[in-house]
Order: structure tokens, then C-alpha cells, then sequence
């Protein structure tokens, strides 16, 4: 995190966002920078929600070991999400099923819930982020 | 909400993700390349005129005519925008959730 | 009624900076505000002045300048991702700024409506 210094900025104002994540880790940098922004956010105060939907589950699968390929591992950070009092992170359960995981995959506590929950969740957003 | 797809639909899920996680009423517009997903004579074209009764379906004009597409071509319950048309959308239907 | 324009990739290679130019134009066309336009991820390199396309060809960087420069728009581009990709002030195309990523929640706070354009 390169702004990791930067302090809490009260705006008076609290959004639902949603950082909506369907994209498998290390191939692109969207799931990379989509953290950051998670981050940034919560430092906002804001009610930040993440979802891990399609490829997304990916991201939060355990053991992932990336010094062969010299990428940064996503790891430390999920972990370090409950620390920033970021704790509504959703998985959904067709998607995790799809691809032969269950959720003792994950590094992060997770909730499981289905597809028309995820809708409704994704409905009842102010900011919808990722994608 | 206004859901916006802007991938073709034989190269990505996008769409399939869009379709099944918006709300009925809610509006999707297909853009980019996701316009091909509106065209005639297409398993995609089918599938979207076939949820057009649930969902308030939209295409981008300037999109289908870059691409070679008029509106004869395109899936009856789907709606023509030009870029305004996409402006007022936004303003109608509240958040925008991009499925990349 | 306010909108946020986030675009996430680069000129050229998507139609992303192309659609939110245009819809950010139309949007100002119907006389609503632009809070702010964010480049993040390879959008970065919509602000980059050396960008010299063909003849042509539409000048994208020079574009969302002259329109930044008509409506006194916002134009900001993400430190983080700016630095990784080597866009640095000397760089920056008339009308854009480079500033952390909380411009971009800022923008998302206090637009009506963010709108993202990407890949």
C-alpha cells in the first residue's frame, strides 16, 4: 500500500459500496488494485462490503505461493481487512461450488450466500466498485 | 439500478453474470462490444429478448453502428440509446454496476 | 445531479477512455456536473502528453484535455498506479493532476452517481 499513511478523512456522509470481485488473481491486476481501493475506503469511513462472485473466489483461496512468479501474494492483506474493521465479505455459493471449493477454502471468514442473495445485495448498494 | 454489459457474450460471462443477478425492473445496457448481445439470429439475441419482460433492456446506437448493426437488427423488447440516452439512464435508475 | 467518471484503462487499447469521454460529454451536453473524472489502473495513460497518434486517428489525451479545459473539469490520475506505470508530474497532459486514490471514494461519496468504465 502506497497510501498507507494517509489518515481517516471524515466527509459526514456513509455509502454502502461494494467491491464486486469476479476476476481470478496474478493473470491481470484488477483484483491487485481493487484491494487498495478497498483500503482507501474504509479509511473513508464508508460501510464497505466486498463480493467474491465468478472468478473472484480465487482470490481468497488458501495457499497461494507466489515467489516463483515474483508477483505480490494477496494474502497478507485479506488478512489484514479485519483490522480496518472490514468484516462483510460474501461469497457466492454457485460460483465457490462451480469451482470444487467449499468454504473452509478461504483464508478470510467468509459468508456463503446464493445467487438471488447476491442480487440483493448488489441491489441495495450505493457504489458498486471492480466488477 | 442500471446494470451495464460491455463484453461480448461469446467471449465472456458478463452477460450470463448480468442477467442473473440483476433484479426484475432493473435496467441493463449493453455497450461496446456487448451490443452483439442484442443482434438477431443469435443464442445471446434469444436469450436477451427472452428476459426483455423482466428486465428494462437498452443498446448503445453508436456501438451497433460502429459494428455494422442497425436498429432493424436488433432484438424486439431492446431499446436504441445514443450517448444521451445513456446519460439519462444513469440518472433514472440510480448506482451503475459495470459487469467487466 | 453530479457524476463521477472512473476509467480504468489506457487509451487505444480499450474502448473504455472512448466511452467515458462520450458519455461524459453527453452528460455535460444535458447540463449536469461532473464531480470529478479518476484514471486508475493503465487509465493512467490517458494523461500522458507524449501520446502522439496518427494523424487520423482521434487524440484522446488532447481530448479529454480540451474538455477538462470547457468545463473546468477534475481530471485526476491515481499516484500509485500513475508511479508503477512511469507517469509522473513532467508527464501530465495540460488539465490533469495526479493525487491519492481517496479522490476516487471521495468522488464516489459525493457524486449522485460513480460511473465506471473498464475491462
Amino acid at each position: 500500500m502506497s497510501q498507507g499513511d494517509e489518515p481517516s478523512f471524515e466527509t459526514g456522509v456513509v455509502k454502502k459500496f461494494l467491491y464486486l470481485n469476479r476476476k481470478a488473481p496474478y493473470g491481470t491486476v484488477y483484483a491487485l488494485e481493487v484491494l487498495e481501493m478497498v483500503l482507501i475506503s474504509a479509511a473513508f469511513e464508508q460501510d464497505v462490503h466486498l463480493a467474491f462472485v465468478d472468478d473472484g473466489v480465487y482470490q481468497i483461496r488458501k495457499g497461494q505461493d507466489t515467489k516463483s512468479v515474483e508477483m505480490k501474494s494477496f494474502l497478507p492483506t485479506y488478512r489484514a481487512l479485519e483490522g480496518y474493521d472490514i468484516e462483510k465479505l460474501y461469497v457466492e455459493k454457485e460460483s465457490m461450488e462451480e469451482r470444487g471449493l467449499t468454504s473452509g477454502d478461504f483464508v478470510v471468514p467468509v459468508e456463503v450466500i446464493d445467487r438471488a442473495a447476491m442480487g440483493s445485495l448488489i441491489d441495495s448498494m450505493d457504489v458498486v466498485l471492480g466488477g | 439500478m442500471l446494470h451495464t454489459v460491455n463484453k461480448s457474450p461469446f467471449e465472456r460471462n458478463a452477460l450470463d453474470a448480468c442477467l442473473t443477478h440483476a433484479k426484475k425492473g432493473s435496467a441493463v445496457l449493453l455497450f461496446e462490444d456487448g451490443v452483439y448481445a442484442a443482434t438477431k439470429g443469435t443464442a445471446p439475441g434469444n436469450t436477451v429478448a427472452g428476459v426483455a419482460k423482466d428486465l428494462k433492456i437498452f443498446v448503445l446506437g453508436p456501438d451497433l453502428k460502429a459494428r455494422g448493426y442497425d436498429e432493424s437488427q436488433v432484438v424486439a423488447g431492446v431499446t436504441v440509446v445514443d450517448y444521451g440516452g445513456f446519460v439519462d439512464l444513469v440518472v433514472e435508475h440510480g448506482p451503475v454496476t459495470a459487469w467487466l | 445531479m453530479k457524476f463521477g467518471i472512473l476509467v480504468n484503462e489506457g487509451p487505444f487499447n480499450h474502448q473504455a477512455s472512448d466511452s467515458a469521454y462520450k458519455f461524459t460529454e453527453a452528460a455535460l451536453a444535458k447540463g449536469y456536473g461532473i464531480y470529478r473524472v479518476f484514471f486508475y489502473y493503465d487509465g493512467v495513460n490517458n494523461a500522458n502528453k507524449l501520446s502522439e497518434p496518427p494523424s487520423d486517428d482521434r487524440h484522446i489525451v488532447r481530448r479529454w484535455s480540451e474538455l477538462g479545459k470547457k468545463y473546468n473539469l477534475d481530471l485526476v490520475v491515481c499516484v500509485a498506479a500513475a508511479l508503477r506505470r512511469g507517469i509522473k508530474d513532467e508527464l501530465l497532459a495540460e488539465g490533469f493532476r495526479i493525487s491519492g486514490l481517496g479522490q476516487l471514494i471521495e468522488a464516489g461519496i459525493q457524486s449522485d452517481r460513480l460511473v465506471m468504465f473498464g475491462d
